[in-house]
C-alpha cells in the first residue's frame, strides 16, 4: 500500500510540483494586480467625483456579482470569439487579478473610512494637498487598518487558483492519466494547506511588523 | 501690541443647506492679539474658523491674511493654510506617527525641510509644550491634555501667522483642562497671534484682549474683555457670561508643567 502511494507520488510529483509553482506565479500575480486596481477603485469610491465613483462601483459590484468560474469562462472561450486570445496563464492572472481587485477595492474603502475625516481635514490645515494628505496621512493608517483582510483575500487567492486549475487542468489530466483520482486532489489539498499556512505566516508576520498603537482592528475570518 | 492686521473678515455668509450659520460677521484680529469667541453651541462659532483658513468655502465675503485676500480667485489654498495653524477640539493627531513624527511631518512634506533641521525642530516645539520626553509615544499613548498639547505643537512648527482654536479643551477630562490652557497662555505671552473659540471663561478674562460674542450667526458684541465681562453694553452678553461662567466654571489657565 506505501510502496504503492510512494510510486505514484515518484510518478507524479515533477507535474505536482509544476502545478504548485503555476498556483504561486498566478496568486501573486493575480494579488498584486489586485492592488493595482483595487486601490484606485477605493480611492476613486470615497475620494473621486461622480463620474470617478459610478465607474468604480461598476467595476466592484460587476466582479463581485459575478461567480469566479463564469468570469474565467468568459475570458478563455468566449474573447477569443471576438478576436482576442491570450495565452492560458495570462487570461487566467488577469481575470483573477480583476476579480481580487473589486474585493480589495472593498476592503481598502472600508479601511479609508475607518480612518476618519478628521485626519483629512487635519493633513490639509497644516497645508498638505489633498494628494499629500492621502499618501501621506490616509493611506498609512488604511493599509495597516485593511491588514487583516487583505490576509484573508490572499488565502483565499491561492485556493481560487483550483477554480483554474478546473479549467486549465493539470489534476484533472493527472487524475485521469492514473486513475487515482482521490490521491491526485488529496496531494492537491495537502499542498494548498500548506501553501496556505505559509501565506498566513507571512501575512502574520507583516501584520506585527507594521503594528502601530491604536491602530489595530480585529477582522473576522470567513 | 502692533497694529498690523493679520486677520480681517469682511461680511462673510455661510449656509448649509436651508440655514444660513453665518449672517454677515466682520472682524479683524491685528498682530499679537488674543481674541476669544464665545457663544452657545450652533451659532458659527467654528464655522467661522474653518472659513478662515479655508477648510470651508464660505458663500459671500471676503477675507485677508495680511495683505493677501484669501477668498480670491486662484488662491492656493494649501499655501494659505501653511500660515494659519488650527487646533481641533478632537486633537486629530495623525494616529500612525509618534509625537514628533506628527510635529515633523509638515515640516518635512509641505515646507520640504531637511529630515535633520525638522527634527531638531520639532524637538523644540515640543519643548515649549512641555512634551520633549514623548518625543517617541504614539497619540494612543498620550492623555488628552498631552494629545492637544502634541497639537499645538504641530501647528506652531508651521510657524504660523495666526494659531485658530476650535475649542481646545472641550473634549478634555476637568483636571488636563489646566494643562492646555497653560500652554496657550504661554504662547499668548510669546506675542502669539491667537482666534480663540472656547467656553473657558477664566481664559478669556485672563488672557484675551478682546472678546467676541456671536449668537444666531452674528456678532452680538465685542469688546475688550474687561469691558465685556464687567460692562457689557447688551442683556443679552451679560446673561450669557453669566450662565456660562456656571456651567463651566472658571478653570485658570494651570501652571506649565
Amino acid at each position: 500500500m506505501l510502496d504503492t502511494l510512494l510510486l505514484f507520488l515518484q510518478r507524479t510529483a515533477p507535474e505536482l510540483v509544476q502545478g504548485t509553482k503555476i498556483t504561486l506565479q498566478l496568486a501573486l500575480i493575480a494579488l498584486s494586480l489586485g492592488i493595482l486596481f483595487g486601490l484606485p477603485a477605493a480611492l476613486a469610491r470615497v475620494y473621486g467625483g461622480v463620474i470617478a465613483r459610478r465607474l468604480a462601483i461598476g467595476y466592484i459590484e460587476l466582479f463581485r456579482g459575478t461567480p469566479l468560474l463564469v468570469q474565467l469562462f468568459l475570458v478563455y472561450y468566449g474573447l477569443p470569439d471576438l478576436g482576442l486570445t491570450f495565452s492560458r496563464l495570462f487570461a487566467a492572472s488577469i481575470t483573477l487579478g480583476l476579480n481580487s481587485g473589486a474585493y480589495q477595492a472593498e476592503y481598502f474603502r472600508g479601511a479609508i473610512q475607518a480612518v476618519g475625516s478628521g485626519q483629512m481635514v487635519a493633513a490639509r490645515a497644516v497645508g498638505m494637498s489633498r494628494l499629500q494628505a492621502i499618501c501621506y496621512i490616509i493611506l498609512p493608517q488604511a493599509l495597516r487598518l485593511a491588514l487583516p483582510a487583505w490576509s484573508n483575500e490572499a488565502v483565499s487567492m491561492i485556493k481560487y487558483t483550483a477554480v483554474v486549475f478546473l479549467i486549465a487542468g493539470q489534476a484533472k489530466i493527472l487524475a485521469g492519466r492514473y486513475f487515482n483520482p482521490i490521491e491526485v486532489y488529496l496531494s492537491v489539498a495537502l499542498i494548498y494547506i500548506f501553501l496556505v499556512f505559509v501565506a498566513t505566516q507571512i501575512m502574520g508576520g507583516i501584520e506585527r511588523k507594521m503594528r502601530t498603537p491604536g491602530l489595530e482592528m480585529e477582522i473576522e475570518r470567513h | 501690541m502692533n497694529d498690523e492686521t493679520i486677520i480681517r473678515v469682511e461680511d462673510l455668509r455661510k449656509s448649509y443647506q436651508e440655514s444660513e450659520i453665518i449672517k454677515g460677521i466682520s472682524l479683524t484680529v491685528r498682530e499679537q492679539e488674543v481674541v476669544v469667541i464665545i457663544g452657545p453651541s450652533g451659532t458659527g462659532k467654528s464655522t467661522l474658523l474653518r472659513c478662515i483658513n479655508l477648510l470651508t468655502r464660505p458663500d459671500s465675503g471676503r477675507i485677508w491674511l495680511k495683505e493677501q485676500e484669501i477668498t480670491a480667485p486662484h488662491t492656493d489654498e494649501d499655501k494659505v493654510r501653511q500660515h494659519i495653524g488650527m487646533v481641533f477640539q478632537d486633537f486629530n493627531l495623525f494616529n500612525h506617527l509618534t509625537a514628533l513624527q506628527n510635529v515633523t511631518i509638515g515640516l518635512t512634506k509641505v515646507l520640504r525641510m531637511d529630515s535633520r533641521e525638522a527634527r531638531d525642530k520639532g524637538l523644540w516645539e515640543l519643548e515649549r509644550v512641555g512634551l520633549v520626553e514623548k518625543a517617541a509615544s504614539y497619540p494612543a499613548q498620550l492623555s488628552g491634555g498631552q494629545k492637544q498639547r502634541v497639537a499645538i505643537a504641530r501647528a506652531l512648527a508651521m510657524d504660523p501667522d495666526v494659531m485658530l482654536f476650535d475649542e481646545p479643551t472641550s473634549a478634555l477630562d476637568p483636571e488636563l483642562i489646566g494643562e492646555v490652557l497653560g500652554v496657550m497662555q504661554k504662547l499668548a505671552r510669546e506675542g502669539m497671534t491667537m482666534l480663540v473659540v472656547t467656553h473657558e471663561m477664566g481664559f478669556a478674562r485672563e488672557v484675551s484682549d478682546r472678546i467676541v460674542f456671536m449668537e444666531n450667526g452674528y456678532i452680538v458684541e465685542e469688546g475688550p474683555s474687561r469691558q465685556m465681562f464687567y460692562a457689557p453694553k447688551f442683556t443679552r452678553t451679560r446673561e450669557f457670561l453669566g450662565k456660562i461662567s456656571e456651567l463651566y466654571g472658571e478653570n485658570r489657565p494651570g501652571e506649565m508643567q
